[in-house]
């Protein structure tokens, strides 16, 4: 064979053989140290699966007495109007954030400060959210309303800077060119440019703050959580799966209401 | 001026009313959904004291309570780590049955779609209360739950990876004569690979997130010690196991984002 010849070679993203080698070890190695410390034993697993199997019957089927009924009803249009106020309220706080931690338009301490913001809204589970709002603010609703604010904040001002950074600033210049003022400018410069992406993110968050809204209740945040993690304790499965039906619905319709939506305006 | 010049509007009439509709129907939706919550103003007004008042109760954290956290914190990362791998396992043959060009038949298809829905509805910490009950509490119904709740997510993204494929790759494999193991194995997987890696490591790096708090359900990981310190109103730990929580879940989003990028 000359020198010169190499043999063919499957494409990849190592550079060497080893370092492939030495990744796939490596996964395989930290998957056996998670198994082992969560003591995953296949004999556990079987156990359980015996257990889920005793378990389904108790859930079905569904059931729920007439005042369970209205309880769920109750609870579920508490969860909605959680999610459709701090929807709002999130979207208030989140504009000014989002030109804030734009880098094109934003000067550079701004810029750091707003991402760090958001930053920590994005790293922190909204129960965990919940769970400190309640401290500060007491049980019911409100604590709701400020958690699912602070997470949308994290969501919304980041997909909004990035569309902020990725507009022409060319017709930002005319509009200073002319003689705009800075927030003339930031008005028919910029905002022209990411109204449409606007309306279609605000639908999404609304779809997810939904989701969110039904379980913050499980810490007493309000909505249809804390009724679903009494119902636990009481062991009234046929109960909780009522719930589960309930939530899963209104999850589904306000994900159909989110993806027309968003269709129609992009 | 003469009248037949009109005026420039943006939008005609029908668009105009529905604009205002649209408007009109939100800020309906909004007041309404204020007076059936009933909060008063009243304690609107204390909200930002409160939160002052706790977040000075939080400084300085507690560096001391470092070493016990630590343990928690490892275990919290084992949580997702084998429930996205679980996820996987239990993904791969739901995003078979949710793409339309791999599914057996439309019977086999609405499976798959309706495992997909469910397993995406219903939120990590409800799957963790279930498996609670199922396993007993500790860190295995954790990653059991996290499971649960990202085969939705893989299995739907995944098929939709599916569906892109090259069918003819597919065709010239079943025409070697392989089974359907082997088709699977040499014909789908090779297209869908760089797809389940970066889709993998991106769950991952939410189960991190999410796993954070499944200690409030009895099911482990860091939000045990969390919750713990938060009953006993130990502000000062409660801020260190926030910080240390956001490390971590800046680590794995820097890992994933890293990954995502050699592997697109």
């Amino acid at each position: 064979m000359a020198a010169g010849e190499t043999r063919w070679e499957r494409p990849s993203v190592f550079p060497r053989r080893e370092v492939k080698w030495f990744t796939y070890l490596a996964v395989v190695g930290f998957f056996l140290w998670s198994a082992w410390d969560l003591g995953a034993a296949p004999g556990r697993i079987l156990e359980g699966v015996g257990n889920a199997a005793a378990l389904a019957t108790d859930f079905f089927p569904p059931e729920a007495t007439p005042r369970q009924r209205t309880r769920i009803i109750e609870k579920m249009l508490e969860s909605v109007a959680i999610a459709m106020i701090s929807t709002l309220t999130g979207i208030l706080v989140s504009v000014p954030i989002a030109f804030m931690a734009a880098e094109n338009i934003s000067p550079r301490p701004l810029y750091t400060l707003n991402r760090g913001l958001i930053a920590i809204s994005r790293a922190f589970n909204a129960i965990i959210v919940a769970i400190i709002a309640v401290k500060a603010v007491g049980f019911g609703p409100l604590a709701g309303i400020i958690t699912i604010t602070f997470k949308t904040v994290g969501f919304f001002s980041k997909l909004l800077a990035e569309d902020i950074e990725d507009i022409d600033m060319g017709s930002v210049e005319a509009v200073r060119a002319a003689g705009g003022s800075p927030i003339q400018t930031l008005l028919y410069g910029v905002v022209p440019q990411i109204i449409p992406r606007f309306a279609g993110l605000s639908v999404y968050r609304w779809d997810i703050n939904i989701r969110t809204s039904t379980i913050i209740g499980i810490v007493g945040a309000g909505g249809i959580g804390s009724v679903l993690l009494t119902a636990f304790n009481r062991y009234d499965y046929g109960y909780v799966s009522a719930i589960l039906l309930a939530i899963i619905a209104v999850v589904l319709v306000a994900e159909g209401v989110s993806a027309v939506v968003r269709r129609r305006y992009q | 001026m003469a009248a037949e010049t009109p005026r420039w509007q943006r939008f005609d009439r029908r668009r105009r009313l529905g604009r205002f509709l649209a408007l009109l129907l939100t800020a309906v939706t909004v007041v309404a959904s204020w007076q059936f919550l009933a909060i008063e103003f009243v304690t609107l007004d204390t909200v930002p004291r409160e939160v002052a008042d706790l977040l000075t109760r939080m400084y300085p954290p507690d560096v001391a309570y470092t070493p016990t956290i630590i343990e928690p914190l490892i275990e919290t990362v084992h949580i997702a780590f084998l429930g996205t791998a679980g996820a996987i396992v239990l993904a791969i043959p739901v995003a078979l049955l949710a793409a339309e060009n791999t599914t057996p038949n439309a019977a086999t298809y609405w499976l798959g779609k309706v495992l997909v829905t469910v397993s995406r509805s219903v939120n990590t910490i409800i799957w963790a209360l279930i498996f609670v009950v199922i396993f007993g509490s500790g860190p295995l119904a954790g990653a059991v739950a996290i499971a649960f709740r990202s085969v939705g997510f893989l299995g739907k993204l995944l098929g939709e990876e599916i569906e892109e494929i090259d069918f003819g790759q597919v065709e010239a494999v079943t025409a070697t004569g392989a089974s359907s193991a082997q088709t699977l194995l040499y014909g789908i997987l090779p297209q869908i690979k760089p797809a389940l890696v970066g889709l993998s490591v991106y769950r991952w790096e939410i189960n991190i997130r999410d796993s954070t708090v499944l200690g409030f359900v009895g099911a482990g990981g860091i939000g045990v010690q969390l919750f713990r310190a938060v009953d006993a109103f130990a502000w000062q730990s409660v801020s260190m196991i926030l910080l240390a929580i956001l490390g971590i879940v800046i680590v794995s989003e820097a890992i994933s984002k890293q990954t995502r990028g050699m592997v697109r």
